[in-house]
């Protein structure tokens, strides 16, 4: 039953992709399109005094510009603009709006023309004037003011006075910076103007279906009337989960005009989007002589916006690896003036796991004590935040196999003593650890009476797989070759399915897969059984399988019938099934994926270039669909986090309030040269308790941990502890 | 600074040139205005979506793509420049069903993920690999570090490009 | 971007006629540079003149032992000729140290020279900046300058010049040749980049109605004894943090000449006659290299957040002085600094 899933099958969308035939948001090009260029505040508060634009519409070409004054109308309630993942709390965001500026680059105003070049040319011909007002976009100069929000990892025992009473002790600080996802993709949406009030909407998004909601409340349109389409999307890792100012933006401009338009935001523009919050992660961890944890105290304070309050876990984390009694975890939030933070690449997990697994190598330096060494003496086989088991936890197997694998045995544990000519070079090591969450999840499936079959669901594919492992388990599911399945993603039409995210999607369609797939064995028994002399007369649904085109008994493979035959008895062309999976409710049980990452770091002892010369990283998490693009997942989760460490830092000037280096020159992502040797390990993971496949799902376990395996190579390096990411060349020059 | 524009400002448009590119093979003759850059006249003109656009700025490659027989950003480019010129996009590289061996290995090697960077990848390979200085792995990642891959697809990259190039 | 005529220059002296004609014009090469500014509205000329197809990309030794560079001729192309990578390699070198290969397929030589800083003050047109808007002030003074220059610098502004290839023809005593209105002139290398001063906004001494018609190397071009160092904050396809380019002629142990040049610490390629004189005549040690590196940063000014490359310049001198006297020039492609 299992031919295709667990191997390293290619990407179904590949050719697709290879050969430019993939067509995203900004690439579908219909008569008479719009094109919309976006204006965006110069100030990080205050208000529009006056916006001239006649100069702007006096280019011939200009169909309109739009502004605060002049838009169609939209929702004013901000119940009609909370998305499915908007903060709780909070006003969410609406582009063109009022005259309020509440962060810098918040659009202003949507210029309206017949190319894209006369648009953006009309746009510098607008003449602003601001009321500003005192703006703070810096997060140490708003932290005592910063509030609590609930977590639900709650405090157990006394931490500080464990703490106090430890007899080895550790407490620091750590940093991370505002981050931008950058995906390759710029955001963009083209709606298409379908005549009768009916738009289809082709955006860059993580989720059509959440969109589709978000357009229909906020401009009051029926469902029926708004389809939503994203079937490949340029990267999104969180920066696409809610629904973004450019469709909103397009939407208004296709109302305004009743034609279609497109909006595309620039790089810089993209700046005034959603980001990785700056977070300032405090850790006191406290430990008997012998590496006995005692003691473990996480409070995060973390940027939000003055309109929304979004945060995720950063603390808690270590009630989820560690054994430690005494635990305190403390979140909390300060207001600036910035638009609202997002999700981005395991949010919490990225920044709250590198604060930990810092803090646990200083712990593991004070004590003496090998880094794996202080993890094992505290791990935990429960989780002992909720107080329960795992559904599965091999991260002791990752500890062995990633130590094995990258030759950590060979690790002199002094700082500086490891060198290669000029160069320094350091070995750390981190833990990682994500949730393995689940979502419901529906599924299309459409057979033919030839054993082809078309698989639809509105999950988006933004580069993960999904297209490829959905064809996998179809294929596995309904016993056919996968070059017979065609899969359908992203389009609001299709059975509902979550936003694309938090690595719940493998889990989530996988199974609507299998579900969908059992309804139409069900029906393909029962049609069989109408046969005269069917070989399967009296087979019950439980014990029989589809493999090679046909049905069959589990127990004796030569009672079997054809999906042609079947379909050619019973006189139907197809059959068509869709069910919707849910998730048993279970809370008896923690579901997490982990990791153990190695680095190895060479550093000019002189000069301070870093270079991450080698990372292994061995995964637990659960079974694992397609060996190849999971890899692949982990590797692209390694760079980030390679970039979270070394490069990444979204830079403000604090006088402007805004943000200098918007751009993807000087805002540094990894380039190739950057990149060496990753290696990733799938520890073996059975769980049969998680789910039917015992899929766990791998988008952002590959990032968290790499952050604080490379500061703490650094430190094994140089004997410098870096606490502030990006730990740029500076930082190390002794 | 706010942005301020004088009542008289300037507001016309640029006079539109006629040019002629051959683009995959096939001649295509367009009248552009000088401001239109090659990425949008292949994009917005000829429907050549395949050519990505991530930066617009040169700073990402996404928009690589070869002209004249060398990799150049089309971003940067302005269309009427390069008129006369012979242009091959992402979608002139295989040859009826059958992919460039750059693209298979790409496949092969799953040198991509969300596929945005990918045309420009691929450009920019067929390229180094014409170009004949990149031997070492190290030279390959130096050479293709014009092109960002924000999914870190890069180890990948480099092991398709060592495929096509016969030595995998 | 905004709205701007177009046309092409039939040749050089039609080139000049054009721009000579209209104020607002600037001529366009290989565009990497002026494009890029003018999508940000740095730069907003009404009128661009296409110089790319005038007969400019030769490169030729003259009668005289030197070697003319087109000043059309594609950085990628200078960088891989034979006849550079044989008798000048640091500047080889050095080219392939900037950019990616597609930006150095489209840059022109002569382009090169005349790009623009990197300041993000520079580049946004929400702040104040000099060099954009003269008399606006400088935000990069109390803002963010872990980027900026250490030597050179003025109260009106501390931007960089963001070359490499500059920074080796600073090395090699470059001339560069422009043709005006008043006929052709010659501008040696070290006059031809300015510092700030109160003018920030004119990075060269080449007038608005002049055109680069060439560059010419000297002979010497230091093929046995060089580098070209770039440390940045990634390992490939970023602006200089420090650069340096250095250049020995050695006798045994002992410099004979010296050459010496750095990028990314100052408003133009900068190098420094005493620093290079306390070389000659010296023995290739770390301490001679070490004094050198003393007297160029002597005069080094730091601001809030670039006090690190006066330490981390000196350093590198040391290091390219070091790889130079050894004859093991660093690989561009082999990220461990030798």
């Amino acid at each position: 039953m299992a031919a295709y899933i667990g191997t390293p099958t290619s990407r179904v969308d590949g050719r697709a992709k290879v050969t430019g035939e993939a067509k995203y948001a900004a690439e579908f090009n219909s008569d008479g399109l719009v094109y919309g260029a976006i204006v965006t505040s110069t100030i990080a508060k205050g208000r529009i005094k006056r916006l001239d634009a006649s100069a702007a519409k006096r280019v011939d070409g200009v169909l309109d510009v739009l502004t605060h004054e002049n838009r169609p109308h939209m929702a004013d309630a901000d119940q009609a603009w909370k998305d499915d993942v908007a903060p709780e709390k909070g006003s969410p965001f609406r582009p063109l709006y009022d005259d309020g500026i509440r962060f810098s680059r918040q659009p202003i105003a949507l210029v309206l023309a017949r190319e894209w070049e006369i648009a953006v040319f009309a746009a510098t011909l607008l003449d602003v004037e601001y009321a500003s007002e005192a703006h703070v976009t810096d997060l140490y100069a708003e932290r005592d003011k910063a509030f609590v929000v609930e977590k639900p990892a709650k405090p157990r025992g006394d931490a500080p006075r464990a703490y106090a009473a430890s007899e080895v002790r550790h407490e620091d600080e750590y940093f991370v910076p505002v981050e931008h996802h950058n995906p390759m993709e710029l955001f963009a949406a083209t709606v298409v103007w379908e005549g009768g009030g009916k738009l289809t909407v082709y955006d860059k998004t993580q989720g059509v279906q959440n969109v589709q909601r978000y357009v229909c409340s906020a401009f009051n349109k029926k469902p029926e009337d708004v389809r939503v389409v994203s079937a490949f999307m340029g990267g999104g890792f969180g920066a696409g989960l809610r629904p973004q100012y450019e469709v909103a933006l397009a939407v208004l401009g296709a109302l305004a005009l009743q034609r279609s338009v497109r909006v595309v935001l620039s790089r810089a523009q993209m700046y005034g989007l959603g980001y990785r919050p700056a977070t300032i992660e405090r850790l006191a961890v406290g430990a008997s002589k012998d590496g006995t944890l005692n003691a473990m105290t996480h409070e995060a304070t973390a940027v939000t916006s003055e309109y929304e309050d979004f945060s995720r876990n950063d603390t808690g984390w270590g009630g989820v690896l560690y054994n430690s009694p005494n635990v305190n975890f403390v979140h909390r939030l300060a207001r600036l003036d910035v638009s609202t933070p997002c999700d981005m690449r395991a949010p919490g997990a990225a920044t709250g796991v590198y604060g930990l697994e810092s803090a646990m190598d200083e712990l593991a330096v004070a004590l003496k004590l090998d880094p794996v060494e202080l993890r094992l003496k505290s791990y935990s086989d429960r989780d002992r935040n909720e107080d329960r088991p795992y559904t599965s936890k091999q991260l002791r197997e990752c500890y062995a196999q990633g130590a094995a694998a990258f030759g950590w045995s060979r690790r002199n544990p002094e700082p500086r003593s490891m060198r290669d000519g000029k160069e320094l070079v350091g070995w750390g090591m981190a833990s990682g650890v994500w949730e393995a969450l689940q979502m419901p999840a529906a599924a299309r499936i459409v057979l033919t009476a030839n054993g082809h079959a078309d698989v639809s669901c509105a999950a988006s594919d933004i580069g993960t797989g999904t297209y490829t492992i959905l064809a996998q388990v179809a294929a596995d599911a309904l016993g056919l070759p996968i070059e017979n399945i065609s899969v359908k993603l992203g389009d609001s039409t299709l059975p509902d399915a979550p936003v694309e995210g938090g690595s719940w999607m493998a889990a989530s369609a996988s199974h609507a897969v299998i579900a969908t797939a059992e309804e139409v064995r069900t029906e393909l028994l029962a049609a069989a059984k109408t046969i005269e002399n069917s070989p399967l007369a009296d087979a019950k649904a439980e014990d029989v399988v589809l493999a090679d085109g046909k049905i069959m008994s589990k127990h004796d493979q030569s009672r079997a019938v054809s999906i042609t035959d079947i379909m050619r008895h019973s006189g139907a062309d197809r059959i068509l099934k869709e069910k919707k999976h849910e998730f048993g409710e279970d809370s008896s049980h923690a579901r997490n994926t982990h990791s153990a990452v190695f680095v190895e770091v060479k550093i000019d002892e002189e000069l301070g270039i870093i270079r991450v010369t080698r990372v292994v990283s061995a995964v637990a998490a659960g079974r694992i669909l397609n060996t190849k693009t999971a890899a692949s997942q982990i590797i692209g989760g390694v760079v980030w986090g390679i970039g979270m460490a070394l490069h990444e830092e979204t830079v403000f000037d604090h006088r402007f309030g805004r943000i200098m280096n918007a751009n993807i020159a000087e805002y540094h992502v990894p380039v190739n040269a950057d990149i060496h040797d990753i290696k990733v390990i799938f520890v073996d993971e059975p769980d049969e308790k998680i789910n039917k496949l015992g899929v766990k799902g791998v988008g952002e376990i590959g990032i968290v941990g790499v952050p604080a395996a490379i500061a703490n190579a650094v430190y094994h390096a140089t004997g410098t502890r870096v606490r502030d990411l990006p730990i740029t060349l500076d930082k190390v020059l002794g | 600074m706010p942005t301020s524009t004088a009542p008289d400002a300037d507001t016309s448009l640029p006079g539109k040139i006629p040019i002629t590119l051959t683009v995959n093979g096939t001649e295509a003759q367009l009248q552009l205005s000088p401001w239109v850059s090659l990425l949008d006249a292949l994009r917005d003109r000829l429907n050549l979506t395949g050519t990505k656009k991530g930066c617009d700025h040169g700073q990402c490659g996404a928009c690589t793509v070869i002209v004249d027989g060398r990799r150049v950003l089309s971003c940067l480019t302005l269309a009427v420049m390069k008129d006369g010129a012979k242009v091959t996009t992402v979608e002139g590289l295989a040859s009826g069903g059958t992919l460039h061996p750059v693209q298979q290995a790409f496949i092969d090697q799953d040198a991509f993920q969300c596929g945005y960077c990918t045309s420009g990848q691929i450009c920019s390979a067929v390229a180094l690999i014409a170009e004949g200085r990149a031997k070492s792995a190290d030279e390959i990642r130096e050479l293709m570090s014009g092109n960002i891959c924000r999914c870190g697809a890069y180890p990948n990259i480099v092991a398709a490009i060592q495929q096509a190039m016969g030595r995998a | 971007m905004i709205n701007f005529r177009y046309s092409r220059a039939g040749d050089v002296a039609d080139a000049v006629r054009q721009i000579a004609s209209e104020p607002r014009a600037k001529f366009v090469a290989g565009g990497t540079n002026l494009l890029d500014l003018m999508k940000y509205e740095v730069e907003r000329p009404g009128h661009l003149i296409d110089i790319s197809r005038l007969p400019l990309t030769g490169i030729e030794e003259t009668a005289s032992g030197r070697v003319r560079i087109g000043a059309l001729v594609p950085n990628s192309d200078l960088a891989y000729h034979p006849l550079i990578e044989e008798r000048y390699p640091m500047l080889s070198s050095a080219i392939r140290a900037g950019a990616s290969q597609q930006l150095r397929n489209m840059a022109s030589t002569g382009g090169n020279l005349l790009q623009r800083t990197r300041c993000s003050y520079f580049y946004d047109v929400a702040t104040p900046c000099n060099k954009r808007e003269p008399g606006s002030g400088c935000s990069a003074i109390d803002g963010h300058n872990r980027m900026h220059a250490i030597l050179g610098t003025s109260e009106a502004c501390i931007a960089t010049h963001p070359s490499d290839m500059c920074v080796a023809l600073a090395a090699l005593e470059a001339n560069v040749n422009v043709a005006g209105p008043a006929g052709e002139r010659v501008i040696a290398f070290a006059d031809f980049h300015r510092l700030p001063g109160d003018t920030p906004q004119r990075d060269t001494n080449l007038e608005p109605n002049e055109i680069i018609t060439a560059i010419e190397l000297p002979a010497r071009g230091f093929a046995q004894n060089y580098t070209y160092i770039k440390i940045r904050d990634r390992l490939s396809y970023a602006f200089a943090l420090v650069s340096v380019a250095a250049a020995l002629e050695l006798e045994g142990k002992n410099i004979k000449e010296a050459r010496l040049a750095l990028g990314g610490i100052a408003h133009k390629p900068w190098r420094d006659e005493n620093a290079e004189a306390a070389l000659r005549g010296q023995n290739a040690t770390r301490d001679t290299f070490k004094r050198a590196a003393d007297i160029l940063l002597s005069g080094a000014k730091a601001y809030a957040h670039n006090a690190f490359k006066i330490e981390l310049a000196r350093r590198a001198i040391v290091r390219a002085l070091t790889q130079a006297a050894q004859g093991t020039p660093q690989s561009q492609s082999n990220k461990k600094v030798l």
